[in-house]
């Protein structure tokens, strides 16, 4: 141990009761992490959840600094996964939505999208694959812009008459804010306007917004 | 002779031995250069050891079933089960995947009519799915006697997802607020409560329906 002192705690979170100590030169052997708290046993025999800022500065025998798995600063352009889960709206039927990226630069993500759609009269999926444009990716938060393409297959509930399960292919243009709750979680809110082209003579445009969450790996 | 004694003639000597350039030039009456680094004296024979840090366990995801009873509106209550996967992200917050399923019971008219069946056994099955965020707003311990005490802590969730049932998608939305007591570092017992509300017309009028859930749960993380 290397901090003058570090709290040991009941369980992996701040509101956990602080139940013994750990002083500076202490041994101590590093069991499990959970989040950012890791469970530390004492050369007495000791256990308890210490929080990863109070180990960082830990050296092991050799003299090397410990690296512990968590959240940087640094997370918030250098990550390469995101994964999110929205809800939204899909030209008047719900979306339970489910996305994930992978970032390209800091700047530009590739992403793929699975959405369940809800709506009164049909129910359908629509999946998409798309390219977005992060403007400042160090700003709290930040504009972007995405475009794709994907498949619909939209079934109408059966109570209508004449119904035929349609699938379609659709491209999109999209516009969407997102901002950092963490370093490593953040919120996005995207509009995107749809066309799908139809078998029929015309094709159809479709307005489409969600919101939803996004983690970082 | 003394330890500091000792450090001092060895130092003095090799300063000498090293410095047979500046007694070359002061005997040819130029300017010295005075050295700009102390020489090493003894070559430290110990060697940095290299110690790998063992691979700590992260241990973020939890997964597990849980069983319970659900009230469809209008069609009883029924047993359910199902099956629960989150994600910590950190210590307030999880993201949750919830799938359940049960079969609704009658409603009090097809009870009291006896013969007029409003679905069939296959549209009675009442499955769904939620994608929710979770919030741990009350960490605490929950103690039994005197002796033992668990790390628990009372959460909340908010999620959207679908709903099957009387043959129909629904788009549901799911509040939820449960309480997590780990039994050790690594198995977590869940009391829970959800609402699952979406809207139906299948009594002939559009409404929101509520469909209260109640479970008790296990999850390991892993």
């Amino acid at each position: 141990m290397q901090d003058a002192y570090a709290d040991m705690r009941s369980g992996p979170g701040r509101g956990f009761p602080a139940t013994y100590s750990v002083e500076r030169d202490a041994s101590i052997q590093l069991l499990r992490q959970r989040t950012d708290w890791i469970k530390v046993r004492t050369a007495a025999g000791r256990e308890g959840w210490v929080h990863r800022s109070q180990l960082e500065r830990t050296l092991t025998p050799g003299g090397a600094e410990v690296r512990l798995a968590g959240p940087d600063p640094e997370a918030r352009t250098e990550h390469r996964w995101e994964v999110g889960l929205g809800t939204g709206d899909f030209g008047g039927a719900n979306v339970v939505s489910v996305n994930g990226a992978y970032a390209l630069t800091s700047n530009l993500l590739v992403r793929a999208d699975v959405n369940h759609l809800l709506g009164n009269y049909s129910n359908g999926w629509l999946g998409t694959a798309g390219i977005a444009h992060v403007f400042v990716p160090t700003w709290r938060v930040s504009p972007f812009v995405g475009i794709g393409g994907g498949v619909i297959s939209i079934s109408p509930k059966a109570t209508l008459v004449q119904a035929e399960d349609r699938t379609d292919t659709t491209a999109y243009a999209g516009l969407g804010v997102r901002g950092f709750l963490t370093n490593r979680f953040l919120l996005q809110a995207e509009y995107r306007s749809y066309v799908v082209f139809t078998s029929r003579d015309e094709n159809e445009e479709i307005d489409a917004w969600t919101v939803g969450f996004t983690y970082f790996f | 002779m003394d330890r500091g004694l000792h450090v001092f003639l060895l130092t003095a000597l090799a300063a000498v031995a090293s410095l047979p350039g500046i007694a070359a030039a002061q005997s040819a009456g130029e300017p010295a250069a005075l050295p700009t680094q102390q020489p090493q004296v003894v070559e430290p024979a110990v060697k940095r050891r290299d110690v790998e840090p063992a691979a700590i366990d992260t241990e973020n995801f939890e997964a597990g079933a849980f069983v319970g009873t659900v009230s469809i509106e209008d069609f009883g209550s029924s047993l359910l089960y199902g099956a629960r996967i989150a994600y910590h992200f950190t210590e307030d917050l999880f993201a949750e995947a919830t799938v359940g399923s049960s079969e609704a019971g009658k409603t009090s008219y097809e009870e009291l009519s006896g013969s007029a069946e409003l679905l069939t056994d296959n549209e009675r099955r009442f499955t769904y799915y939620d994608l929710a965020l979770g919030w741990n707003a009350l960490p605490g311990e929950v103690f039994f006697g005197g002796k033992r005490a668990m790390p628990s802590a009372v959460y909340f969730t908010l999620g959207a997802g679908s709903t099957t049932f009387a043959g129909d998608d629904h788009f549901t939305v799911a509040l939820g607020a449960g309480l997590r007591v780990l039994a050790n570092d690594w198995i977590a017992v869940h009391f829970g409560v959800r609402d699952h509300m979406f809207d139906s017309d299948l009594l002939g009028k559009d409404k929101l329906t509520q469909n209260l859930q109640v479970s008790v749960g296990v999850t390991a993380f892993f």
